[in-house]
């Protein structure tokens, strides 16, 4: 029996963590997985912190991911990668766009944006692979193309064809987006870190 | 692995989602809500299925009664709400519990443990027991279908509304769903006119009330044989009884223990629970919230543990019951201290000038319930109260009735369109009738926004996308008595400063409608203004413009040289609009009083 295995999303509100986790449970749902994506609706448009528990194995029974047991962490903005720690553990992997987006408080000069992020993850023993989403993605001509390409990362760590992945997209994305988005796809999936 | 082979027979849905394709298998004819989360994608997705009537009603007690109707009508209804929605409409449910029904009629209500996006946290099953109407508790999407179903079922077989609950890790979770085909139902539409039944009178209602015990008692034996109250036999040494989404966390952290899963949580299947306990050596009762089940297994005299070891308030989760039942604890990072990333007001969102004025007065804020409660937080704390739907304009006239004479020009009252339609209606009329004379603001932003932009009686459509009349809030208010009625613009910051000023001296009722839209509506992202932004070398650094709370400006530090250089030798740094983030609205333009803020393209630069 496949263990359940943990991917969390997380980032701020507005920068397409939703899309980028359906899009990955449909291709976990096609290469034959049981899938079960938690998430949190109402503020997810405030600019406020937004996260996606998404589990896959045989049979999942919890939708949420219990602390400590996170396979892959992708955090689509640099503080948030951190803000999770508690559910990471040694042998997690974090995929983080290394963007910063500042929250009210520091973007009013009464907080400071912590400035060793990565590696204050390193040094508890966890593997980052830092990724420069938002250049890349302007790069293509679509900075909301950021997703895609944090997904294209990820794929490389799931046990779903290239194929599966860009079968769904061509589903899930607007038509007019389609092409860039899977344009971003593979330049995630073939990053070298 | 072989099931998800046929990716044709098979669904990736929410709960909700699930909810709403479980009453168009029942042959749903009639659907009303009023939006809350997390309830409010039942009806938004039942409303893209042909076929089907759905409405947004102005509250949860509207809509409970139209769906009732349709019920009396002879057709399949449905009514679908938060769980302090539920008390909005606890009192045609608590009367159609002696009714009974016609065509299947089916209550979803959706609780909010953790107070994710509530004011509260309340345990509904405890309405099925008060209101004596059977009620089922999926723990999945596949089971929010398949239970909808059920529930139609046991609706017209038991002559019963029926009350489904669900939680937010059940609505807001996705899963996969195995679609069936729609239920052929012989519809008996009409008007038959039974007044013994439907129409509740002493001497009707006392009978009914002997039926409802006799229902009750039909529905015990129901429960005994209901296929979905099963127990899945594990070891003997630990037994759990469980329900909703507790279930997936117990079977989550004790993979071979005995589980009795109940479906229907009201009427217990006192049999079946008293066969299980007798075959385990240690039960345990897991479920969030109120000690609900525990108290009647613990009633039945069968010893059992329950919430001794498990929280009854926020949610549960796998990591919890571990701990709490076989003292397992994993050792965990510990958080780090990083800044909070809080939800906010959005660039160019029209509560900002009115917040940002009611902060300047300095004045008592009643609030309400919907994306302005936000104003509550730093920098705006231009809130005071923030109770239920309605309650901020009670809430203002009972202090002025409190402190007399003392109260005016110290307190406002705050409410949104579809709050003040919900429920802001029958306050304002008290203010008027019992001579109070509260100011009340109306942010009217043309939408329902909190719960995702669903139109409301004020937007003039409906929830099937057709146009309709548009309520006129202003003759609204003038109609109930309110003699002093303005709209204003409230992006024009001075104005609205003016205008509140002078209402709330007035030792009459006002009504200060605040009519902008919602920044994040289709038409307004669309016709995007041009962005502002602000002259480095004029910015003095006042940090006024940040005193709006707005996430599109930031403050850059500057050094003493740097400060010198400027000519300013006490500056401290100086603001920034980021041009991505402004929208445009052109509040920070107007309080600036250094012309720093600039229409972008006007600083000069190319």
């Amino acid at each position: 029996m496949a263990e359940t295995k943990n991917i969390l999303f997380c980032g701020v509100g507005g920068q397409g963590i939703l899309l980028a986790s359906e899009v990955t449970s449909e291709a976990l749902i096609r290469a034959g997985f049981d899938v079960k994506k938690s998430e949190v609706h109402g503020m997810a448009q405030r600019g406020g912190a937004v996260e996606a528990h998404l589990r896959y194995g045989d049979r999942v029974y919890s939708p949420l991911i219990e602390p400590g047991s996170v396979d892959v962490e992708v955090a689509f903005e640099l503080l948030e990668s951190l803000r999770y720690l508690p559910y990471l553990n040694t042998s997690s992997r974090v995929i983080v766009n290394t963007q910063r987006i500042l929250p009210p408080a520091v973007a009013t000069g009464l907080e400071s944006y912590p400035d060793n992020i990565v590696d204050e993850l390193k040094k508890r023993g966890i593997e980052v692979l830092p990724v420069n989403a938002f250049d890349m993605a302007k790069r293509l001509g679509e900075v909301r193309a950021v997703n895609m390409i944090l997904v294209g990362v990820l794929s490389g760590y799931l046990p779903v064809e290239e194929d599966v992945f860009i079968e769904v997209i061509k589903e899930r994305v607007k038509k007019a987006f389609v092409d860039i988005n899977i344009k971003a796809f593979r330049e995630g999936r073939n990053l070298k870190f | 692995m072989q099931k998800n082979k046929d990716l044709r027979k098979i669904a990736f849905l929410s709960g909700n989602e699930a909810f709403a394709l479980g009453a168009s298998e029942s042959a749903v004819r009639v659907a009303s809500a009023y939006p809350g989360t997390p309830s409010t994608e039942i009806l938004e997705t039942l409303s893209t299925y042909k076929d089907i009537y759905t409405e947004w009603a102005p509250n949860e007690k509207v809509a409970l009664e139209v769906a009732l109707g349709a019920s009396i009508a002879g057709v399949r209804a449905m009514a679908s709400m938060k769980h302090v929605g539920l008390n909005v409409a606890a009192d045609p449910l608590f009367t159609a519990s002696y009714t009974g029904v016609r065509g299947g009629l089916v209550v979803i209500v959706a609780d909010d443990p953790q107070m994710h996006s509530s004011q509260n946290e309340q345990d509904s099953r405890n309405y099925a027991m008060a209101s004596k109407i059977p009620m089922l508790e999926p723990s999945e999407p596949e089971e929010c279908r398949a239970f909808i179903r059920e529930a139609f079922r046991i609706s017209e077989e038991f002559d019963t509304p029926v009350l489904v609950r669900t939680t937010t890790r059940v609505s807001h979770v996705k899963g996969i769903v195995y679609p069936e085909r729609k239920k052929k139902r012989s519809v008996d539409a009409g008007l038959v006119k039974m007044p013994e039944k439907f129409v509740m009178l002493p001497a009707h209602a006392r009978k009914r009330r002997i039926f409802i015990e006799e229902r009750l008692r039909k529905l015990k034996e129901f429960a005994e044989t209901f296929s979905s109250n099963r127990i899945e036999w594990g070891d003997n040494e630990t037994g759990f009884i469980t329900s909703g989404v507790s279930y997936l966390y117990v079977k989550e952290a004790f993979p071979g223990a005995s589980v009795l899963k109940l479906a229907l949580v009201y009427p217990l299947p006192e049999r079946m629970i008293k066969e299980f306990a007798r075959k385990v050596k240690r039960l345990y009762i897991v479920e969030e919230l109120d000690p609900f089940i525990e108290l009647h297994v613990k009633a039945m005299g069968v010893k059992c543990i329950g919430k001794e070891i498990i929280p009854s308030y926020y949610e549960l989760n796998t990591a919890q019951l571990k701990e709490a039942v076989i003292g397992e604890k994993k050792e965990i990072f510990p958080s780090v201290n990083i800044p909070l990333r809080p939800p906010v007001m959005c660039p160019g969102c029209p509560h900002r000038g009115i917040f940002y004025n009611l902060s300047r007065l300095k004045v008592f804020v009643t609030g309400d319930i919907g994306c302005y409660t936000l104003g509550a937080l730093k920098p705006l704390s231009a809130m005071d109260t923030c109770i239920c739907m309605g309650a901020g304009i009670g809430n203002a006239l009972g202090i002025e009735k409190a402190l007399g004479e003392d109260a005016l020009g110290k307190v406002v009252a705050v409410i949104g369109d579809s709050t003040f339609v919900h429920s802001g209606i029958t306050p304002l009329i008290d203010i008027v009738y019992n001579r109070g004379f509260t100011t009340v603001i109306i942010l009217d932003n043309r939408t329902t926004a909190m719960t995702g932009h669903q139109p409301n009686p004020a937007t003039g459509r409906t929830a099937m996308g057709t146009e309709t009349v548009e309520l006129d809030i202003a003759a609204l208010c003038r109609a109930i008595g309110v003699k002093n009625v303005v709209t204003i613009n409230p992006h024009d910051i001075d104005n609205t400063y003016r205008v509140i000023r002078e209402e709330i001296k007035r030792p009459e009722p006002s009504v200060i409608i605040s009519r902008a839209p919602c920044a994040l509506l289709p038409e307004v992202r669309k016709a995007k203004r041009p962005g502002y932004t602000v002259i480095e070398e004029t910015c003095t650094g006042c940090r006024i413009c940040l005193k709006l709370g707005c996430p599109a400006i930031d403050w850059v530090k500057i050094d003493r040289d740097e400060a010198k250089r400027r000519g300013r030798e006490k500056q401290k740094g100086y603001a920034r609009i980021s041009a991505v983030l402004c929208n445009g609205c052109g509040e920070c333009e107007m309080v600036c009083k250094f012309d720093a803020i600039v229409e972008e393209g006007q600083d000069g630069r190319d």
